[in-house]
């Protein structure tokens, strides 16, 4: 089968849906592929690297007459114009929102494959476009933001005066938002964020940022996504996202529900009481954007001087990378359709990540799929209360003394009653006992094993039993004495020799 | 011959015995430190060779002693025998000493480092095994003379001895893989135990008794209480399961010791006391060290069965999906990793795996990637046996940190390699208070950015346990022989 890489038709698109690297796999699972001249160039992959790469760039009527297109954005009616009947086309497409997209493709009787549908399991990660370009878009924000912002982002104390650092507020704490995060904080921002998932609290303290907290119940995520909040926990929030942005420089938003606009978080007030110079960049602008004065893909300037951000392409901004990135999903996706690497694009319903991508089939809308729980979920369903190990009485410092006198008296007295022999026996006995409990509790974990094997040389001393007895006139007496020291000198023997040898091994740099 | 005879040649073999001793304590203290634990070990050496040759001179001189008797007892006409002379208890001391050096300087030689803890366990075996015979000696050598005290002694030190033979000898068989290492459970174990002991006791009573009977009537309970001592040490350990050997180990050089001490009653011999009772508190030691770390009690480990009964094994649980790696893959992800952990357990030592290991822990520095090494107190059949095991492989110890030293590190951790380890990273005795290991302190690798196991399949660990660790989000499951891996790995980096 031949697929087609077509060049994006929409204006300042600069991404490609396969570089010539991730070209060159999709050529392993056995397919024809061919490229659309100029289709990787805002992405520096001119048409010279294809070629070297083996791949033919053909013209465009050819790319879109392919088997299966593989495009980055939706196509457009023209171009689902130009698909042959049958043929099959990978792309994000949105298709919640976007149900006159669907009769389309069931019109052109085409299989359309959604990138974004793919659900939030662990083994569909690889193929997850939304994370992987929600990733580099989340530190682009940081960039554009830091771009826009009249000052530093780190604090310093320098011999012309002191330097506050710059104050950032993410909301959200998806991959965007994760990302969003790591980039401010590595760039020396006092970062705070939000997310409606208080599960989530931790990773976004791995990041380096603090978490926020708003005193409501939320509901434990069953599909990794966020859901829209009831009117209650809307009015503990709005009253945090209006104190958090008018003390933030650098407002992040990337709050989005999946099949729905946007919510709109930060208020035309809230934007009205900003600082000057402040800066809001509103990743969720493609979906109406989270702040109430987003003009969707613009840069706008508020009255008062804040800068809204409302680009939808931030990804696209570093298009050599997320092409890649987006190129790699590709090709995972295509791995899993492709499973005798033979060329020839099959799919399997049984399959909850085929099922899930698949909005139309040969013509036939098979949207919506079936929803699909997030396994990994159902534990924390049931968090059973960490019972708190039991509290151990507070030892009464004095029952160890009591024990220690007891225990004293009454050897005195057993001692009353031994020999003299036993006795001196005994106490050596004793000290013993007690100098390899401390010598002992001292040894390094990592000598353990050639303390054994040491202890064991050591207590071949059981040899000198049949040394002292060997000489015994009885020959029953004799012939047991013999056998003890052979086998306690090989203990002897053996033990020190492996310790030594154990102990060449360790060694240090 | 008047040498041998002196006092002052006797004040000599006490002193001597005096500075063994000291010996002994100063190679114990000499191994708790890597820097100084092979002067531990020529102290060792040291101190064995001076107690060798001052208990040969003392067992010489009674037997001068007695030839001088024997000559005056024949001038009256009395020829009996008291004793085999000088020259042949010379030589029936040397001849078994240098069988005993040459099997034993061969075993030391040959064996391979995952071996280790079935020669350790050999060795203990005989120590256990010399004891029985120096307790029987010493009844058969003067029956008629037995008081109570002394038929206390001899009685301990034989069945310390036996328990000690037997249970070494199992745990030799199961460590080898010779025994299944599934713990064998008889009905009614405990019982049997117990009865085991109780009606060693009565022997006991009897045996102090029996001086004045007919002359060797003693032997009869003292053969008995063997047998039953041997059945008991067989038993003990048969129904411990595999990965609780590195308790059982310890447990065992611990017995030999104190089978040591007791000898050491019998003979009174001060030597033998002392360092049965270094050994013996050692081996306590450890025990108690390896139950902390598998936060269980010693009563719950030596009684047995772990796994088997108690039917805690937790509810079953959906933990979600696994996710497979490539050994290339993980190549890649190691390759750009800044900061390495590789924390292995007995699947390493299996699979024979320790040497491209090591190949890997050098060829991951060269490229600037810090390498180091998690070992938990229990990892492997052998208290130490990881540590063992990677030195031979030649990767220096001060990489290779315990876990209370590389906890705290993981977080910051790019990629945590889990080597033929699974129930000592299980998340689920920190997060499912009702699993069979709650409690039990683990290596928490699932802090790191990515975890990479090697495993030969999903099935679970020594306790049972299912691991959540393979289904977290940021773990990947490497299936196949751990050295296959580890080596294709290697190649994938070149």
């Amino acid at each position: 089968m031949r697929i087609g890489i077509p060049r994006e038709a929409w204006p300042g698109e600069s991404l490609v849906a396969a570089t010539a690297k991730t070209a060159d796999q999709l050529v392993k699972l056995g397919y024809e592929v061919v490229v659309e001249s100029d289709a990787g160039q805002a992405a520096d992959q001119p048409d010279h690297v294809y070629e070297e790469a083996g791949i033919t760039v053909v013209d465009r009527a050819t790319a879109w007459s392919s088997d299966v297109v593989v495009k980055v954005n939706a196509p457009t009616d023209e171009e689902i114009g130009q698909m042959r009947r049958g043929a099959t086309v990978i792309s994000i497409m949105a298709p919640a929102r976007n149900p006159e997209l669907i009769d389309k493709f069931t019109d052109a009787g085409l299989t359309a494959l959604a990138m974004d549908a793919v659900p939030r399991i662990s083994r569909a990660q690889s193929m997850d476009v939304l994370s992987s370009m929600a990733n580099v878009a989340g530190y682009r924000a940081v960039i554009e933001a830091a771009n826009e912002f009249g000052r530093m982002f780190t604090g310093q104390v320098t011999a012309a005066g002191k330097t506050a650092p710059a104050r950032v507020f993410v909301v959200g704490a998806g991959v965007a938002g994760l990302a969003a995060i790591g980039a401010a904080s590595a760039m020396g921002a006092v970062v705070r964020a939000f997310d409606v998932r208080p599960e989530v609290a931790e990773q976004v303290e791995s990041m380096g940022a603090e978490f926020v907290k708003v005193d409501m119940k939320s509901e434990v995520s069953s599909d990794g996504y966020a859901r829209e909040m009831t009117a209650e926990q809307e009015a503990a929030t709005a009253l945090m996202y209006d104190e958090e942005a008018r003390n933030a420089d650098i407002v992040i938003t990337t709050a989005l529900i999946p099949g729905r606009p946007a919510p709109k978080l930060i208020t035309a007030e809230t934007i009205a009481a900003m600082r000057g110079g402040s800066v809001i960049v509103d990743m969720a602008a493609a979906n109406g954007g989270n702040a109430a004065l987003t003009v969707t893909g613009e840069r706008t300037v508020t009255d008062n001087g804040v800068v809204i951000l409302g680009y939808t392409d931030l990804a696209g901004r570093l298009a050599a990378q997320t092409s890649q990135l987006y190129g790699t999903n590709i090709v995972n996706l295509l791995k899993l359709l492709t499973p005798g690497k033979d060329g020839q694009l099959t799919l399997d319903f049984d399959d909850v990540v085929q099922r899930g991508i698949t909005v139309t089939l040969d013509g036939e809308s098979m949207w919506p799929p079936p929803p699909v729980q997030v396994s990994a979920a159902p534990a924390a369903a049931a968090p059973a209360a960490v019972a708190p190990a039991e509290p151990k009485k507070p030892a009464n410092p004095m029952t160890k003394v009591y024990a220690a006198a007891g225990g004293a008296v009454l050897f005195g007295v057993l001692a009353m009653f031994m020999g003299d022999q036993l006795l001196q026996q005994l106490t050596v006995l004793m000290l013993s006992v007690f100098v390899g409990y401390y010598v002992i509790s001292n040894v390094a974990h990592a000598l353990h094993t050639p303390l054994m094997a040491e202890t064991n040389a050591i207590s071949g001393i059981i040899l000198v039993g049949g040394i002292l007895q060997v000489g015994s006139p009885n020959l029953l007496v004799t012939l047991l004495s013999v056998v003890a020291i052979l086998v306690a000198s090989i203990n002897i023997f053996g033990g020190f020799l492996v310790t030594v040898r154990m102990l060449e091994m360790f060694r240090k740099d | 011959m008047d040498f041998l005879t002196s006092d002052k040649l006797y004040g000599l073999i006490q002193g001597a015995y005096v500075i063994a001793g000291i010996c002994f304590i100063a190679a114990l203290a000499g191994l708790s430190k890597h820097e100084t634990a092979r002067r531990g070990n020529q102290a060792g050496i040291v101190g064995m060779a001076i107690a060798l040759v001052a208990t040969i001179l003392l067992a010489l001189r009674e037997q001068q002693l007695i030839a001088e008797i024997e000559e005056l007892t024949a001038l009256v006409g009395d020829d009996e025998n008291l004793g085999r002379g000088v020259w042949i208890t010379l030589l029936l001391i040397l001849v078994p000493i240098a069988i005993g050096a040459v099997i034993g300087a061969q075993k030391a030689k040959t064996v391979e480092m995952t071996g280790m803890p079935e020669l350790i366990a050999l060795l203990h075996s005989f120590v256990g095994l010399a004891a029985v015979l120096v307790g029987f000696n010493t009844y058969l050598a003067a029956p008629q003379e037995l008081d109570a005290a002394h038929g206390v002694e001899i009685f301990l030190g034989v069945f310390i001895g036996a328990v000690t033979f037997t249970g070494s000898i199992v745990a030799n068989l199961k460590l080898s893989a010779k025994m299944k290492s599934a713990p064998v459970v008889l009905p009614a174990r405990h019982w049997l135990n117990l009865a085991v002991i109780v009606i060693s006791l009565v022997l006991m009573i009897w045996f102090m008794n029996s001086a004045g009977g007919s002359e060797f009537i003693g032997a009869v309970p003292l053969i008995v209480m063997t047998a039953l001592a041997l059945f008991l040490g067989f038993h003990l350990v048969a129904a411990i399961g595999g990965g609780d050997m590195p308790v059982v180990v310890s447990m065992l050089n611990s017995y030999s010791g104190w089978a040591a001490a007791a000898a050491g009653f019998m003979l009174g011999n001060n030597l033998l006391i002392i360092v049965g009772a270094l050994v013996g508190s050692s081996g306590a030691i450890l025990s108690y060290i390896m139950c902390k770390a598998m936060n269980r009690s010693f009563v719950s480990v030596i009684a047995g069965g772990f796994g088997s009964d108690g039917g805690s094994t937790g509810e079953a649980r959906d933990y979600g999906e696994h996710r497979e790696v490539m050994a290339d893959e993980a190549a890649d992800i190691l390759a750009g990793a800044s900061t390495v952990v590789i924390t292995p357990g007995y699947g390493m030592a299996v699979a024979q795996a320790q040497y491209p290991v090591a190949e890997l822990t050098r060829k991951l520095q060269e490229k600037g990637v810090e390498v180091r090494f998690g070992i938990h107190p229990v990892a492997g059949r052998l208290p130490g046996h990881m540590n063992v095991l990677l030195a031979e492989a030649k990767v220096p110890y001060d990489i290779v940190l315990e876990m209370d030293e590389i906890n705290d590190d993981l977080p910051n951790t790019d990629v945590v390699l889990v080597i033929g380890a699974n129930d000592t990273v299980n998340p689920a005795a920190i997060e499912e208070p009702d699993s069979p290991i709650a409690g039990m302190p683990v290596l928490e690798v699932w802090n790191a950015k990515e975890v990479i196991i090697f495993k030969r399949s999903m099935a679970t660990g020594y306790a049972g346990v299912q691991n959540p660790l393979f289904f977290k989000e940021n773990s990947r499951m490497l299936f196949g022989d751990a050295k296959d891996r580890v080596e294709a790995i290697l190649k994938a980096l070149d």
